[in-house]
């Protein structure tokens, strides 16, 4: 069924579809109306779930660390203020192996307030154990939910969704809103191995000292790295059921190019004008989309990258001290090939300014042109 | 005398859902008043733990002292996890469910307030117990503002003892207008079991306030803590009672009563108050009950 819908719409339909039994979330712009839109769902009986309006971002991810270790599948949505404050949670429910699901509209971060698209918040809570998928489109942002819980349950590793403030959670795309057959056919229900049990009375999260603690992280980051094959998995299986198919980075014109701008979100899709116009000026310009961050697909990633020149990483966020966490990344995976790109970084789109293909353009040719210095990012816009 | 029979009387009763070697202080009120809330409430009992000293006191990995499913959760989050499991065990359909929260004072009366305070609001159907031994023991004996004014802790040291008087936690709870809201003493276990067994039955958010004496923290003799938990309703300064829709009822009136002093001075932690700071608390002690008092009248 096609319809037109904005991006937190298609969070809505991704949590209906998958049958998300407890939802716990805090409003703040510009989630809102998902919290809106779940919330006449299970008013209406359409979701047979219980929402539990709780009184912070906080509380909402903790709800849940009480609701799926009683074993039901959870999920809550956040932004920007409301991810940073659920930091320590994040980090709990890594530990305890809760396979929620939550979607972040990115959001700036204070100070000052500002509510436009900006990486700066899931990016700096990129350590706390989740798997992150960025999205670039509202069909993405649906199916990457449904996708998200298949994960998160066959791992035990929780999954975060982020999608651009505005530019996707208030646009409206055409979307195609899969049958909940098929979903219930991709997606079965959740089975925890463990979870709160009466007649098997277990203690969840206590204390465990170093003799153990070591070889739990370990655990934790063996699953972690291993979503990178299962996600491989789920995005074919995924792709069997519905026709879209989807990767853990994705190329457009890479195979000849020479040199290959690297973005994650909704500036890919202006990219992608940009290589056009680019090969009309002459410029073999190819485009690796981020959507895996963690676990960071090392191999995909070099088998793409590592035969260009040059790679220009657009980064939609700035991390003070170190310049675009996305280049830095995308550096320290292709270091250890024997010869690989300069890798230059540009920072763009900071705050919900917008990116269009003529500043896309103008970085790479700023790369191209050798004007550019490896070690200091491009600051493409910047005002005096 | 006859308390200590009652004491047994009560330890017997129940299923006993404590198993031994747990790691508390000697004479520690909070191991007590668990293995007594656990026989009131048997074991379709989830325990939802905070940090607070029975993080530790339950057992290090693969060890849990207690027989029944267990979550701990971070500091702030007793009352809103429990809420989170309430939610999805009604989901599971599993009913005839305690969903107890149980948590020290500083993650009730500090750091848990908001989120305490958001479920009670949303009536939750979950027990909170709050375990008030009134500094932050755990971590070895700082202020919380749980601390009575006068006590001497490692963050009130001597020549800067707690200036203020302790929250008021149970009119906070009560100005929520949930079901039921209590006080219970490990001194006084009848009362103490007759009220979780009572607390069992009611839907909505229920709240405990326990006084849980800690000999380490309280600088007493690990002998004395039930007796001097004991002196606390003696001498009206933890005064038993229950408010159940409204209606409020003190549960215990001590044929003996003590002045505070007392009760005060067999503490290390209250040696240095002023005789003007003990007068003080005297006066709200008896302003308190007769309050008490008028609001049972009135109901």
């Amino acid at each position: 069924m096609r319809r037109v819908i904005k991006g937190n719409h298609a969070v809505s339909h991704g949590v209906r579809l998958s049958r998300v039994k407890v939802i716990s979330a805090y409003p703040i712009t510009p989630q809102t109306t998902i919290v809106e839109e779940l919330s006449e769902l299970c008013a209406s009986g359409a979701l047979d779930a219980k929402f539990i309006k709780v009184e912070s971002e906080h509380s909402a991810l903790a709800a849940l660390v009480g609701s799926a270790t009683a074993g039901v599948r959870s999920f809550t949505a956040t932004s920007s203020q409301g991810l940073l404050l659920m930091h320590e949670v994040l980090h709990w429910v890594c530990g305890a192996r809760l396979p929620i699901v939550l979607a972040n509209v990115n959001r700036a971060v204070g100070a000052g307030w500002n509510i436009w698209a900006d990486q700066t918040d899931s990016i700096s809570q990129r350590d706390t154990g989740w798997i992150q998928i960025y999205c670039e489109s509202n069909q993405e942002v649906l199916d990457s939910i449904i996708m998200a819980y298949k994960l998160a349950e066959r791992l035990l590793t929780p999954v975060m969704v982020s999608y651009d403030a505005f530019f996707l959670s208030h646009t409206s795309e055409v979307v195609d809103i899969p049958v909940q057959e098929k979903v219930d056919e991709f997606l079965p229900p959740y089975e925890p191995p463990y979870k709160i049990d009466f007649s098997d009375p277990r203690m969840f999260g206590g204390m465990i000292g170093p003799e153990v603690y070591y070889e739990e992280r370990y655990r934790i980051y063996r699953d972690m790295m291993a979503a990178i094959e299962t996600y491989g998995k789920i995005c074919d299986e995924f792709g069997d059921a519905f026709g879209r198919r989807y990767m853990a980075a994705e190329p457009y014109m890479i195979d000849d190019a020479d040199i290959v701008v690297v973005t994650a979100g909704t500036i890919t899709s202006v990219a992608r004008i940009a290589v056009e116009e680019a090969r009309q000026k002459g410029i073999n310009l190819g485009l690796m989309k981020l959507r895996l961050f963690r676990p960071i697909p090392h191999e995909l990633w070099r088998d793409l990258l590592g035969d260009v020149s040059k790679v220009v990483v657009i980064d939609r966020n700035l991390i003070s001290g170190l310049g675009g966490a996305f280049a830095s990344e995308i550096r320290s995976a292709l270091f250890p090939l024997e010869s690989r790109p300069r890798v230059y970084s540009a920072i763009a789109g900071l705050g919900g300014r917008d990116v269009t293909p003529a500043d896309v353009l103008g970085i790479v040719q700023q790369v191209v042109r050798e004007e550019a210095d490896v070690d200091v990012p491009i600051f493409w816009g910047l005002k005096e | 005398m006859q308390k200590l029979i009652d004491l047994k009387k009560e330890m017997r009763q129940g299923p006993d859902l404590m198993m031994p070697g747990l790691l508390s202080c000697q004479g520690c009120g909070t191991a007590l008043a668990m293995k007594l809330a656990l026989k009131a409430l048997g074991e379709r009992t989830v325990v939802v733990i905070p940090a607070c000293c029975w993080s530790i006191i339950i057992g290090v990995y693969p060890h849990s002292t207690l027989r029944v499913p267990v979550i701990h959760v971070p500091f702030e989050t007793a009352a809103v996890a429990a809420s989170g499991v309430r939610a999805g065990l009604d989901i599971r359909g599993e009913s005839n469910v305690t969903v107890m929260a149980w948590a020290g004072d500083g993650g009730t009366f500090d750091i848990g307030l908001q989120s305490l305070s958001g479920a009670a609001e949303r009536n939750e159907d979950i027990l909170y117990a709050c375990y008030d031994n009134e500094a932050y023991m755990n971590t070895g004996i700082q202020r919380s503002s749980a601390t009575p004014v006068g006590a001497w802790t490692t963050t009130t040291p001597t020549g800067s003892l707690k200036q203020e008087p302790k929250k008021d936690i149970v009119s906070i709870l009560l100005a929520h207008g949930i079901p039921y809201v209590a006080t219970a003493s490990v001194a006084y276990p009848d009362d103490f079991v007759n009220k979780f067994k009572k607390a069992k039955e009611i839907k909505g958010t229920r709240f405990i306030h326990i006084l849980s004496p800690c000999p380490p923290g309280w600088r007493i003799d690990s002998s004395k803590s039930i007796k001097v938990a004991r002196m606390a309703t003696q001498s009206r300064i933890f005064p038993l009672y229950e408010v159940e829709a409204g209606r409020l009822s003190i549960t215990v009136k001590p044929e003996k009563t003590l002045p505070v002093r007392d009760y005060l001075m067999s503490q290390g932690r209250f040696s240095q108050m002023s005789e003007d700071m003990v007068s003080q608390v005297q006066a709200h002690a008896e302003r308190r009950w007769k309050d008490l008092l008028n609001r049972e009248a009135k109901t």
